[in-house]
């Protein structure tokens, strides 16, 4: 049922180098309530953005702001009340999840494993939407997954285990298993929470690199405000179930709006890159 | 990067066969009566060259009616337990997840002796009543199954301890039921022993076997086509289906088929506990936990294991028998401590 859309893809597949719309989030709202009596317990109202391949896109907010939703929604793992989300023409939700995860690659805060495997165990798992039930892994998957640590600069953690590397190591050989999906649309979901600075810095350098290289469009949830300025094409502002804006950092990056948004006192300079740096003061 | 190849996993179960085969040799050798090596490699071929009329007929009676479809049962038995405890302990995320721990194989056992309560009052067929026990032994097990998932979920996440707390009071509470049923009522339901510890002394009709046999390879196969599946579901359920996994359907598949197995097992050999936990984790010692191999070495371990311990069962007494339960306990019981005890919180 999966094959014929993988097949059509495939064949051809103008979309990875067009410069087309690839992502359409289109009027997506979303409802969640305990019990289908009561009322909503949190919304996400209308919320609308494109992107390009190759683009990259934050999306910014407090604590509760609505953008882990918003990325289960853009996953598939949710289906909006209303409006759609269109990756190239088809609907994410109404994709099978092995045509799905061909497709899109969702690069989780925390990955914890039952029992311990190697790293490229691990990368090789990414193979699985791609190959059929019960196939051994072919030479291809094992060049994709080699490849896919490599493009991380992970190559040397191929035969490590993954409960004995840093969390930085560990954050690249969870990045490389999204790559070995060799996917349309990346979603990271706050990759940098639990990193230091140097790997922070490492892990969205190598996105901003992947992106260009290879075509994805990627959609990262964070709220390091300097880290999405630097690397964002365009960011998501959102506060409370809201989308405010929509835009490149330089056009949100404004003192009274991100005052507002993030309830602290901050200013708003140019940066070195010629991107918006944000100073959060700490006198209230 | 050394991915898995069909080479090795034919080199792995063939080795594990081997052992098997010398597990069934002992097991054919040791028992009440002494049988020399000889003596049985003559009778084995015999019966290979079809001249079942002259082998010695001083044992045997007792090596092809008495020990061999017993070593058989033990087989299916092993296996079926050990590839049910690997299939709980992948989908429940829990490396103490076993069918006798989490109280399937006791609901398996009640329901089995419910459907002999029942046979009587059903105007069945003899052979739709040969099957009613193992039926009855399967919907058991998806019931018990069923209430200890519920049981150990909490919003909506499985919680370990939960879990295994769920499964011994499950399992406590139906042994209790079983205790209860078999005071009140008489008639040909076996005893305790053979219900809550397992026995596999009982000798059962020729085309019983075939069922067994028939039922495991269906069921196995059927959770063996989901082994890719079941090694990313071991990271989380959200993940799984972000890589590719139709959890929904993977999660019914296996709970039936590792339910089916479990019933078929309790049906014949009553609450045999512990080979489901100890089998898995063995082989994932020394194969990995890739369930492509982890699956089939731990049907050929369990099978091993049980040989061995039903040896040990007919011979350490003798000529008085102990449950084979009693001796996969004694294993077992202390194992599951010191694994408890290891695990990382």
């Amino acid at each position: 049922m999966s094959g014929s859309s993988a097949l059509a893809r495939n064949a051809g597949d103008p979309a990875r180098y067009s410069s087309e719309t690839r992502l359409s989030v289109e009027q997506v709202s979303y409802a969640y309530s305990a019990n289908p009596s009561q009322a909503p317990l949190f919304t996400l109202e209308a919320t609308s953005f494109q992107a390009r391949p190759g683009e990259i896109v934050a999306i910014l907010g407090p604590n509760a702001s609505g953008k882990s939703t918003l990325l289960k929604l853009i996953s598939g793992a949710l289906a909006p009340l209303s409006g759609r989300i269109l990756l190239d023409g088809f609907v994410t939700h109404s994709l099978t999840p092995r045509t799905r995860a061909q497709r899109i690659a969702v690069v989780q805060q925390e990955s914890r494993l039952l029992f311990p495997a190697q790293a490229w165990e691990f990368v090789l798992q990414g193979r699985h939407a791609h190959s059929r039930t019960l196939r051994f892994e072919s030479e291809d998957d094992v060049i994709i997954a080699k490849n896919a640590l490599a493009q991380v600069g992970a190559a040397d953690l191929s035969d490590r285990w993954m409960d004995q590397i840093s969390g930085g190591e560990k954050q690249r050989v969870i990045l490389a298993r999204a790559l070995a999906q060799q996917p349309l649309l990346l979603l990271l979901d706050e990759p940098t929470l639990h990193l230091d600075i140097a790997a922070q810095v490492d892990l969205l350098h190598s996105l901003r690199r992947l992106a260009a290289e290879n075509r994805y469009t990627v959609v990262v949830v964070t709220h390091e405000l300097n880290l999405a300025a630097e690397y964002a094409d365009q960011v998501v502002l959102m506060q409370r179930g809201r989308c405010l804006r929509v835009g490149p950092p330089a056009a949100i990056y404004q003192r009274e709006l991100l005052e507002q948004v993030f309830q602290t006192p901050l200013t708003v300079a140019l940066g070195s890159s010629g991107r918006p740096h944000v100073t959060v003061l700490s006198e209230r | 990067m050394r991915p898995l190849t069909f080479r090795r996993l034919f080199f792995q179960c063939f080795i594990l066969a081997l052992i098997l085969f010398v597990a069934v040799v002992v097991a054919m050798k040791f028992g009440a009566v002494p049988v020399s090596l000889y003596a049985l490699a003559r009778d084995v071929l015999r019966f290979l060259l079809g001249q079942t009329s002259q082998i010695s007929t001083d044992y045997g009676l007792i090596l092809w009616n008495i020990r061999l479809p017993r070593i058989l049962l033990a087989i299916i038995v092993g296996a079926s337990l050990s590839v049910a405890g690997t299939s709980f302990q992948a989908l429940l995320r829990n490396p103490l997840a076993d069918p006798y721990v989490l109280g399937v194989s006791s609901g398996a056992a009640l329901g089995a002796i419910l459907s002999l309560i029942a046979a009587p009052y059903l105007s069945l067929s003899p052979a739709l009543t040969a099957l009613l026990t193992p039926m009855g032994a399967f919907l058991g097990a998806i019931a018990t199954i069923t209430a200890v998932y519920f049981l150990g979920t909490r919003e909506g996440q499985i919680d370990s301890s939960t879990l295994l707390l769920a499964g011994v009071i499950t399992a406590s509470f139906i042994s209790a039921i079983i205790m209860f049923l078999m005071s009140t009522l008489s008639g040909n339901l076996r005893g305790f022993a053979f219900w809550l510890m397992g026995d596999l002394s009982t000798p059962l009709q020729k085309n019983v076997y075939w069922f067994l046999g028939a039922g495991f390879l269906l069921a196995a196969g059927a959770i063996y086509t989901t082994a890719t599946d079941l090694n990313l579901l071991l990271a989380g359920e959200k993940e799984a289906m972000h890589l590719g996994v139709d959890v929904p359907r993977v999660r019914l598949v296996v709970y039936i088929a590792a339910s089916l197995l479990t019933g078929l097992a309790v049906s014949v050999s009553g609450a045999v506990g512990y080979v489901g936990l100890i089998v898995p984790h063995i082989m994932r010692l020394i194969f990995g936990s890739d369930h492509r191999t982890l699956l089939p070495t731990a049907a050929l371990g369990g099978a091993i294991a049980v040989v061995f311990a039903d040896t040990l069962a007919r011979t350490v007494v003798a000529p008085a028998e102990l449950p084979v339960g009693a001796v996969t306990a004694l294993a077992g019981a202390p194992l599951f401590i010191y694994l408890l005890r290891r695990r990382p919180s």
